[in-house]
């Protein structure tokens, strides 16, 4: 198990090989389909993401007592949806960590080797084991325009568990199940 | 469990929490045993082991398994149809979405706004089916499982499928080999045979209230459902698609009758967090 701390520099992303898993630590930040289509639009993020976690992830968010937000629920939603709009964010956010489930295409590998950055799978609807890890929310961007499953949470984390998916040497262990699978259905239909 | 003194509204609260929050049984077994065939330290069992772990901690928080609380689909006895208004189940879903069972889910298509409340027109959806069991169930379903369900038109060439039940296999077979692991495997799957292209992604949906564990009545459908769970667990896909033995949990086969020139094969995939209750009525 590797521990992952805010800020993610360039070096510890390129020393992540596919298949490791890690303990993510920081802030990071929620960004799903709204979010990606804004900035794809030229929309201006209030935020800064260099160096930075984007979660793709819809959480549920409840107000306690005494005002303050409660992360109940946060797993990752399937990341595929981002294709079109993911290398440029990588690219011109300097994106280090992009955490999410299902994986990501061939763009989005490329961006990632050639910018620095990983995909990194949480447990798909391991949404109370995700929650755990929300230390608590530090802000959030978005949440009258989006509402509250699509606005740009900004959760403080602690050793959040995922899996090196992606990495910076152009290996997808998403690309590797598939081949297997494709091999296997062939032989038996 | 059961109190006389809770009102309807009260009782689908319960419904909905208890669905939001917990497995079934069966579903349980199922993912207790498929980690127990991966090897200890493999990327399947840790995938497996956390679901595991997720199901214990939101089962004893009360909080949700999964934060994509889904599409909500009533199902409800006729016989209770002035008990379980749909006005009912809007209050019990509105006060469930306050607490924090349900995330906002629901978004208006036209404007793109989000309604607070999950409460509109078209949701939840509530069916009145016509029985006299006087049950209410709910199917909690995500969208990740639901970008997966998929609709077949026989014969398919590029699957190399006629209108049989060989046709059938392959269809599910390329439906569950498409979805790798984006439908948050290993999944289950409800198909219809069949019907035509509204009545067949009703009755797939309704196959996925079916335990995991009981047995088709139609011999040849009990057959192929057999016969496809072991070969798509044969893939290789695994738990959220890293790879593993267990791909899916179950295959739930229905049949409707269909017209001389349609054959359509459909397919309802739902995620591991399959969230289906059931409250009976006095």
């Amino acid at each position: 198990m590797k521990n992952l701390v805010w800020p993610f520099t360039e070096k510890d992303v390129r020393a992540l090989r596919a298949g490791d898993a890690v303990l993510v630590s920081g802030p990071v930040r929620t960004g799903r389909d709204r979010f990606h289509k804004y900035f794809a639009d030229g929309g201006r993020l209030p935020f800064s993401l260099k160096d930075g976690a984007l979660y793709h992830c819809g959480p549920v968010v409840v107000k306690d007592a005494r005002g303050e937000w409660r992360v109940v629920a946060a797993g990752p939603t399937t990341s595929v949806r981002e294709n079109p709009y993911e290398p440029a964010l990588i690219e011109k956010c300097g994106v280090r960590l992009v955490i999410g489930k299902g994986g990501m295409d061939s763009a989005t590998l490329e961006a990632c080797a050639k910018c620095g950055c990983v995909y990194l799978q949480a447990v798909g609807g391991a949404a109370a084991v995700a929650a755990k890890s929300v230390k608590r929310v530090r802000s959030v961007a978005f949440l009258e325009e989006f509402g509250a499953a699509e606005a740009a949470w900004e959760f403080e984390m602690e050793d959040f568990p995922a899996v090196v998916a992606m990495d910076t040497h152009g290996v997808s262990l998403f690309e590797e199940t598939a081949r297997v699978s494709a091999a296997r259905l062939a032989a038996i239909c | 469990m059961k109190s006389p003194r809770q009102s309807p509204e009260e009782r689908i609260l319960g419904l909905i929490e208890r669905t939001s929050t917990t497995l079934p049984d069966d579903v349980l077994a199922a993912l207790g045993r498929a980690a127990r065939r991966e090897g200890r330290a493999s990327r399947a069992r840790v995938v497996l082991d956390t679901i595991l772990e997720n199901v214990r901690i939101a089962s004893a928080q009360g909080t949700p398994l999964c934060q994509d609380t889904g599409t909500l689909s009533f199902y409800v006895s006729s016989s209770l149809r002035r008990k379980v208004s749909p006005q009912t189940i809007a209050k019990a879903v509105a006060r469930a979405t306050e607490r924090g069972l349900l995330r906002q889910n629901t978004i208006d298509s036209v404007t793109g706004r989000s309604v607070a409340s999950n409460v509109c027109h078209g949701a939840p959806v509530v069916h009145y089916v016509d029985d006299w069991e006087n049950a209410v169930s709910l199917l909690m379903k995500g969208g990740g499982s639901e970008n997966m369900s998929v609709q077949f038109s026989l014969p398919d060439a590029a699957l190399g499928a006629g209108r049989d039940m060989e046709g059938v296999r392959r269809c599910l077979l390329a439906a569950v080999h498409k979805a790798q692991g984006f439908g948050c495997a290993p999944g289950i799957l409800g198909v219809c045979v069949g019907g035509d292209r509204a009545s067949a992604f009703a009755e797939a949906k309704r196959q996925l209230f079916r335990r995991l564990d009981d047995e088709n009545a139609v011999p040849e459908l009990a057959k192929l459902e057999k016969r496809v769970l072991r070969e798509a667990n044969s893939l290789g896909i695994g738990p959220m698609g890293l790879g593993g033995k267990t791909t899916l949990l179950g295959v739930k086969i229905g049949a409707l009758p269909r017209v001389p020139a349609s054959f359509f094969v459909t397919v309802a995939y739902l995620c591991w967090a399959a969230r289906r209750g059931r409250i009976v009525f006095r």
